[in-house]
């Protein structure tokens, strides 16, 4: 099982809790030196943390090959799980006013800041930079924010009054797209994952997430934000797993509206297309750009996983009244 | 078979609680794969009574139901059809004809659904008008108040009465154990219901929480084995409300194998009452075929 027992902590900040059990071992008892309690990475499916259901794992490592953590290899019934979650949680989420939404993501980003220095640190365990980790956790927050603001103001910018030539009043509007599975950017452990993340649930569906394959662990410290953030439970899945073992299961579902793929591969992204045609689902492809370019948050990305409704509403000409048409 | 004794539900035997909860537990660990679980999902479709008991229903909202029942998923062919279309009395000439030929049954359900609080000659009317409309089974509900207050007798002959007036069509007894607060009393209604003459017994109305549940099934079923052990006699089951899932339904099967085995795993003898149970199984069906999950999108609604 996932279980994270390193005989090694690598990360450097573990030293100051060293420091104080060696403190405690020093004031005369015979304890023995304390073993810090490591963290079981497990996933985030339906608003709840289980451990994946194959059974399976793989190791990540630091570059110099020492243990980071154990991360669950998630599975196609792992993948079935949380689609059947994020159904059930598509229309409570797409229910709610865009202005509560706006609301809940804003909260995440409080979160997330309260919580930065975690996760500062756990992108440093990844050999980033401090200034690095500290410059990415930070992008992440903004971007949240920017997300929060779009989220009741899209609608409007998006949606359009036709003109048609019969006697109809002609409208579109957005809607959520439904069930989005995703696979989050190879690069950049937090950023990506939430870059990928927040388009999609600011418009109001719910969503299927592979995070990253070697930067797992703060996506899944990210799902204990989500957790403690007012998202409803299932809104938001976190897998961790093998791109190539999920991609045919992520895109096949059928009842999976959506897809959205950040990647290079194109013999991956062919088995996904292929998979994709049965229900016709929308693949949405983000080759892996700059993270921190403008064109990374945009409310484009948001309509990406939005679908367009069009109305035709009848309306009857009056020929006594000279101009009003309602 | 076994030697006829004489049997009473004074002699009601008690019912170990954790002991029933732990073995219906073990019911739900079973692996069933591949080609015996394709089966046990054509068994469950065919064992189901499709539902509708809402004061909302009409005609319409019948007539679809039925044509449900005949044509479960076209696409798929070989599929059978559910056992029966489970309707208010007033809805049953309506059903019998939409399925005339089908050899689905309709079921009514009749003495005062759901609460049972009616007179004897009341209920007794209930039945013979669903009867007389044409329903081959009628789902009849005891009264609680009156078993709660140790009325059993009374509870005896309501049965035995309505039994009278089915004639021909089969009965199913509706025990609502939800209301019943023990499964001691549980067992001591399923007693009652089968020594007066039940041909079915019935966890639930569906209108009252907790339904049917694994443990609640299996003391009936024990009830029923016991009642078969003393006099040969078949008496079937029904579980009624809160059955969604096709791996719920499988495990109810495993269940009625293990605890009465293979003669009950025919829908003569066991029922699942449900109204959205059919199409996830329809889903998991194909699933099995095509090797991709699906999604109700796709599928007819019931």
């Amino acid at each position: 099982m996932a279980k994270t027992r390193n005989k090694k902590t690598t990360v450097k900040s573990k030293a100051s809790s060293n420091g104080k059990s060696n403190g405690a071992a020093s004031n005369g008892a015979v304890l023995a030196k304390r073993i810090p309690v490591q963290k079981t990475y497990k996933l985030y499916i339906g608003g709840k943390f289980p451990r994946t259901e194959s059974g399976r794992y793989y190791k990540i490592k630091t570059k110099n090959n020492s243990l980071i953590a154990n991360v669950c290899r998630g599975s196609r019934k792992d993948f079935r799980n949380a689609v059947v979650a994020a159904r059930k949680a598509l229309g409570g989420w797409a229910n709610r006013t865009a202005y509560n939404r706006s609301q809940i993501l804003y909260r995440i980003a409080e979160m997330l800041e309260w919580r930065k220095a975690q996760f500062i640190e756990e992108l440093q365990s990844f050999g980033v930079t401090k200034a690095a980790a500290e410059k990415e956790v930070e992008a992440s927050i903004d971007r949240l924010i920017y997300y929060a603001g779009w989220a009741d103001k899209y609608q409007q910018l998006f949606s359009t009054v036709n003109p048609v030539a019969s006697s109809h009043f002609n409208f579109s509007i957005l809607e959520p797209m439904g069930v989005i599975a995703a696979f989050a950017p190879e690069d950049k452990g937090l950023l990506g994952l939430i870059t990928t993340i927040a388009p999609i649930i600011c418009g109001g569906n719910s969503c299927v997430v592979l995070a990253s394959h070697d930067q797992p662990t703060c996506a899944i410290s990210f799902a204990e934000v989500l957790h403690t953030s007012d998202v409803p439970g299932g809104v938001v899945n976190i897998l961790t797993g093998i791109r190539s073992e999920l991609a045919s299961h992520f895109s096949s579902h059928m009842d999976v509206n959506g897809m959205v793929y950040y990647g290079k591969k194109s013999e991956e992204l062919k088995t996904i297309q292929l998979h994709a045609v049965d229900n016709l689902k929308r693949i949405i492809v983000r080759s892996e750009t700059n993270l921190y370019a403008a064109n990374a948050e945009s409310p484009y990305l948001i309509q990406d996983t939005l679908e367009t409704k069009t109305t035709w509403h009848p309306i009857a000409h009056d020929m006594t009244g000279g101009g009003g048409a309602y | 078979m076994a030697v006829k004794r004489t049997v009473h539900f004074f002699n009601s035997p008690t019912v170990d609680q954790i002991g029933v909860q732990e073995r219906a537990a073990r019911f739900m660990s079973r692996s069933i794969k591949k080609g015996s679980k394709v089966e046990a999902l054509k068994l469950a479709l065919s064992m189901i009574d499709l539902t509708t008991l809402e004061g909302k229903d009409t005609d319409s909202k019948v007539r679809q139901l039925c044509y449900k029942a005949m044509h479960l998923h076209d696409t798929y062919p070989g599929l059978p059809t559910v056992a029966a279309i489970c309707v208010y009395p007033t809805f049953v000439r309506v059903a019998k004809e939409a399925l005339k030929g089908s050899g689905v049954n309709v079921a009514s359900v009749a003495t005062a659904f759901p609460s049972g609080q009616s007179t004897m000659d009341i209920k007794i009317q209930d039945t013979k008008f669903a009867v007389s409309e044409g329903a081959d089974e009628v789902d009849m509900v005891i009264s609680r108040g009156r078993f709660l207050r140790g009325e059993h007798n009374y509870i005896f002959d309501e049965i035995a009465a309505v039994k009278e007036a089915c004639g021909k069509a089969r009965l199913k007894v509706i025990l609502e154990t939800g209301e019943l607060s023990t499964l001691d009393n549980v067992r001591k209604a399923s007693d009652i219901a089968i020594l007066a003459g039940a041909d079915f017994i019935k966890t639930s109305t569906g209108k009252i929480s907790p339904a049917a549940t694994m443990p609640v099934t299996l003391v009936m079923l024990e009830a029923i084995r016991d009642h078969y052990y003393n006099t040969g006699e078949i008496i079937g089951m029904k579980p009624a409300g809160g059955i969604r899932t096709a791996k719920q339904a499988v495990q109810y099967l495993v269940m009625v194998r293990e605890t009465l085995g293979e003669d009950w795993l025919t829908n003569k003898y066991f029922r699942f009452g449900a109204s959205s149970l059919a199409n996830d199984v329809l889903l998991q069906i194909v699933k099995q075929q095509s090797g991709v999950y699906q999604s109700k999108d796709y599928f007819s609604k019931d």
